[in-house]
């Protein structure tokens, strides 16, 4: 699951990048956009990693409540991220955050729980760079600071990350919930096909209005400049305290590694 | 916007020529070197040390590559975001190091030693690791082995592609965000 991530850009990112080239009138962004096509290419056939930074391994697991598993379950997603990340020659980014020193294996993974219904077990593993994790934030806005602050945070985020995270960058943003749920939601977001319209109306409404708006910065692909500043923008909503508005903003880099399996 | 053939080390004049938007193709001997390696260089320098590199015209990629498979002599190879090198780059500009490869914006002070020392900062493409390793023709790993990914390693590049962001007269090719476009 690792190595396939790593090595395979997702269909529907690889469409949307091939439509954005398309509609780039610089010849720097279709440059660059070529490029990343190439790279999808390369790293398929050769088996290369898509980018020498294969992420923290993050987790985000369904636990049917019918479902018994035996064994250590953690353990268990450890190990294959140990044997995935050195079998798959992928980097190992995991480091103390004090001493600075590499644990080795990239391990420990980060691990998401949710019980559902049912006897499956779902997995969706994702490869979260650094750059553009680093370009992330979350914060707790007024109420009365509404859709009108959120996308003056947004956008404000996005125009001050600049070149720094590889765009064309792909938004997860999470409204509601508590500091922590925010967060939470927002990397969840970013497991969103870039192709699918929230069922919700009114947020498929907001998703494209704050996609446009993030495009009309003009950062580009690479920061070059362009009509691409973002491929996708995805929002996860939860209900929230009466005094708060947390925001997460969870930016992902063009190289929107990730895979899912149901057992 | 020009494009040039360049070989590293880059000459006083060579780097002094480049403008911003210019492409380059890098051939020659280079160092990677990312947040740990340039840590070390620093406290080796504040040390007194003699430094494990030849900084005369060196050029230095930000980069963290993924391990080589069998059959190759790198794994994937693109740049790191740079501003983390921010604070280290003018020491190494002032040393005689002429160029930085990595991506994403410099800091004014990492600006102002590019136009005192006549040196420049090359973007590579980001997140396409796999593409520009196949520039990469030898890696060897000179110091701080310990450090894994992060190990100085010297290069051997063949017309690696690079763009030229910022350069020693005060160019700069990234774009300003348009923010009264999103009325901010």
């Amino acid at each position: 699951m690792c190595i396939r991530a790593n090595r395979n850009q997702p269909d529907d990112v690889k469409r949307r990048m091939a439509d954005c080239a398309a509609g780039e009138d610089s010849a720097t962004a279709k440059e660059v956009f070529k490029q990343l096509l190439e790279n999808i290419d390369l790293a398929a056939e050769t088996g290369l990693a898509l980018c020498q930074d294969c992420g923290l391994a993050v987790f985000f697991v369904e636990v049917g409540q019918d479902a018994r598993v035996e064994g250590d379950l953690n353990e268990a997603i450890n190990e294959g991220v140990r044997q995935g990340y050195q079998e798959g020659y992928l980097r190992k980014s995991a480091c103390d955050p004090f001493t600075r020193k590499n644990t080795g294996d990239n391990t420990p993974a980060v691990v998401h729980y949710d019980i559902v219904p049912g006897d499956k077990l779902r997995i969706a593993f994702m490869a979260k760079g650094g750059g553009a994790e680093n370009m992330s934030r979350v914060t707790m806005l007024a109420p009365a600071e509404g859709w009108e602050g959120i996308k003056k945070f947004v956008l404000t985020r996005v125009a001050e990350s600049r070149s720094n995270p590889c765009p064309p960058i792909i938004i997860g943003i999470g409204i509601g919930g508590t500091f922590e749920h925010s967060a939470k939601l927002a990397k969840k977001a970013l497991l969103r096909k870039l192709d699918d319209v929230n069922p919700d109306p009114d947020l498929a409404a907001k998703e494209a209005e704050l996609l446009g708006l993030v495009n009309a910065l003009g950062i580009g692909p690479m920061g070059l400049g362009g009509k691409t500043t973002a491929l996708g923008l995805k929002m996860l909503v939860s209900p929230c305290h009466i005094a708060s508005l947390p925001l997460a903003v969870n930016i992902q880099c063009h190289s929107s590694r990730h895979e899912e399996v149901e057992l | 916007m020009a494009t040039y053939e360049l070989t590293a080390p880059l000459s006083d004049a060579d780097a002094r020529k480049l403008r911003s938007g210019d492409i380059v193709y890098l051939s020659g001997t280079i160092y990677t070197a990312r947040d740990a390696a340039h840590k070390k260089l620093n406290d080796m320098l504040d040390a007194g040390e003699k430094l494990p590199i030849d900084l005369q015209g060196a050029v230095i990629y930000y980069v963290g590559p993924t391990p080589p498979p069998p059959g190759y002599v790198i794994g994937s190879a693109g740049p790191t975001t740079s501003y983390r090198m921010d604070s280290f780059a003018p020491r190494l500009h002032s040393l005689g190091a002429k160029g930085s490869i990595g991506k994403g914006i410099r800091n004014d002070a990492v600006k102002k030693s590019l136009k005192d020392y006549g040196a420049v900062y090359f973007g590579a493409t980001g997140g396409a690791g796999a593409l520009l390793s196949v520039c990469i023709k030898e890696a060897e790993v000179v110091a701080f082995p310990e450090m894994g990914p992060e190990a100085l390693r010297r290069l051997k590049v063949e017309r690696l592609p690079l763009l030229v962001i910022n350069d020693s007269v005060g160019g700069e090719l990234y774009v300003q965000p348009d923010l009264k476009a999103v009325g901010l």
